[in-house]
């Protein structure tokens, strides 16, 4: 019942995006969501717009398992463009009833949504080229600086990874109970929304019960196994910067410096 | 040398009610003393509640007595400086084997303990090889542990254990949820790290017929040790055995009550081969390991 949802989309592939270092993707994927604010004419977003499809030539995943995403953010995109169509003041384009739309409203609803696709695309294809572990490690490395104002970064990242270990197993668990509970008459099915939610809590219950249990146990074997913490520890797959990821740094610094270039001082 | 040593260890559990009050307190390892010698094989044996696991976790220091002392290679668990020698030298495998792998892939968790050590990388993958070809799992290196069955996972904890090369290997129940399948993998492994690497092994266990390959056996009952030997030695005591509740193997059962019933063959029959010996049949049956 569970058991087909997936979590992480990871893609599985070659390609030189999926090698790059997490810490490389990290930043780029931060570069280029602010690029997206900075831009503010079409030509800006011309530039954008060919820098993702060369993205996601390079990265070899397919196009359509990025516009797999768009749907999720389908109601939102509508919600944003409308407001801005229909509520923005300024020179009237076309009025019916008691709606109007402004050349503002339409040009802002325009980039609006050209920004939400983009941001979205942006940011999938990251999780789709980096497994989940290297992104906690990336993100582990890159907010390294952060330990010395006392945030317990590698904690995190840490927490993060058993976390993702521990989704299927405790998902299985579910089902498990699921089953146990539908066996002797539960019903998930049926009723209203509160009627359903009330049904869940049987479930919930036991569910916390054995993740407490698991988190001690492992806990434990964590300590067996010598685990105390940052400080004395090792990497057996550390993260060092290669050639292409300095490259891949240079053509963000480009893209950016471009983006600033057309999108802020060519007026459109 | 004895690798473990200890001396009339006392751990108590401290029961307290709701308010946080002293309800009671529960012996779990009384009086217990014990040496084991480095290579050995070592099994402990003993009924739910016994207090087996109590001991185990004492060897990794994870508990610490109450009285008494244990000695792991000559360092006294209860010294706080001692800690992480301790725990590099004794590694320990637990029961379920979903909550003891750390990693998302089979390797990473076989690096994890050497990690912990703070050991250079390349010889962390180096120990990571070793590891896991000496338990049969190299060409799993790449899975996801979620997708192996029990006793692949519990090979693979084994294999994280040896990785910090320890002198001594504690398994604490490492079969009681696995299929027949998955017990017969897990101790033909420790068995051959045992041979083959001379790793001291302890197994803790409830099903009988994984001592015999055992060097020494110790029974324990209310967390006394109620009876040490030899596998032979302890199989040879079936009426003992059974007021401890622990089930005999049948061949040796068999082998008792034919005995009892005035056949002349010898006690503490192990194997159904050493059974057909003794009463004089030829040797045509297949072999079959395990049995």
């Amino acid at each position: 019942m569970l058991r087909d949802i997936t979590l992480g989309q990871y893609y599985q592939t070659d390609s030189v995006i999926h090698r790059l270092d997490p810490r490389v993707k990290l930043v780029a994927t931060v570069c280029y969501i602010i690029s997206l604010f900075i831009v503010d004419n079409l030509l800006g977003y011309l530039v954008a717009g060919l820098f993702l499809v060369l993205v996601v030539k390079l990265s070899k995943v397919p196009p359509k398992f990025i516009m797999r995403g768009m749907k999720s953010i389908l109601f939102l995109l509508v919600i944003a463009v409308g407001f801005n169509l229909f509520l923005t003041p300024g020179e009237t384009l076309v009025s019916f009833w008691k709606l109007r739309i402004t050349k503002e409203g339409a040009r802002l609803a325009g980039f609006m949504a050209i920004r939400l696709v983009f941001l979205l695309m942006g940011s999938s294809l990251m999780t789709l080229t980096t497994t989940p572990n290297n992104l906690t490690d990336g993100m582990e490395r890159l907010m390294g600086p952060l330990k010395k104002l006392k945030v317990p970064v590698h904690e995190i990242a840490m927490m993060m990874s058993i976390a993702l270990r521990f989704i299927p197993i405790l998902l299985e668990e579910t089902d498990k109970i699921m089953k146990a509970q539908i066996a002797r008459g539960a019903d998930f099915e049926s009723g209203n929304l509160i009627k359903k939610a009330k049904s869940l809590v049987p479930l919930l219950v036991p569910l916390f019960i054995s993740a407490f249990r698991r988190a001690n146990d492992l806990a434990m074997a964590m300590e067996a196994r010598c685990y105390r913490g940052d400080g004395h520890r090792t990497k057996m797959k550390p993260l060092i910067y290669q050639k292409r990821d300095v490259l891949a740094y240079g053509t963000v610094a480009c893209y950016l410096a471009l983006c600033v270039f057309f999108g802020r001082y060519f007026l459109l | 040398m004895d690798i473990i040593k200890a001396r009339d260890l006392v751990f108590e559990y401290i029961r307290r009610d709701e308010e946080g009050n002293v309800d009671g307190i529960t012996r779990a390892v009384d009086q217990v003393s014990l040496d084991v010698k480095q290579g050995d094989f070592v099994a402990i044996l003993g009924h739910n509640g016994s207090g087996k696991s109590t001991l185990a976790k004492h060897i990794n220091a994870i508990l610490y007595p109450t009285e008494g002392t244990l000695l792991v290679d000559g360092k006294d668990t209860s010294k706080e400086e001692n800690l992480w020698a301790i725990r590099q030298e004794a590694g320990m495998v637990f029961q379920n084997p979903d909550n003891q792998i750390i990693g998302q892939v089979v390797e990473e968790d076989v690096g994890f303990g050497p990690e912990n050590l703070g050991v250079p990388t390349e010889e962390i993958w180096q120990r990571v090889e070793e590891s896991l070809k000496a338990v049969g799992m190299y060409e799993f290196r790449k899975h996801s542990p979620n997708k192996l069955s029990g006793g692949q996972k519990q090979r693979v904890s084994i294999a994280g254990v040896i990785a910090m090369h320890p002198k001594c290997i504690i398994l604490d129940e490492p079969t009681a949820m696995l299929d027949p399948n998955g017990r017969r993998e897990v101790i033909r492994a420790a068995r051959a790290l045992n041979h083959v690497e001379e790793i001291t092994i302890i197994l803790i266990t409830h099903y009988m017929e994984e001592i015999i390959h055992a060097n020494k056996v110790f029974v324990m009952d209310k967390g006394k040790i109620a009876m040490e030997g030899t596998p032979r030695e302890i199989f040879s005591r079936v009426e003992e055995l059974k007021a401890l509740r622990l089930d005999v193997p049948q061949v040796t059962l068999l082998a008792h009550e034919l005995r009892k019933s005035g056949l002349a063959i010898p006690e503490g029959i192990l194997t159904r081969e050493e059974l057909a010996d003794a009463l004089g049949f030829p040797r045509q049956m297949p072999r079959r390991e395990g049995n």
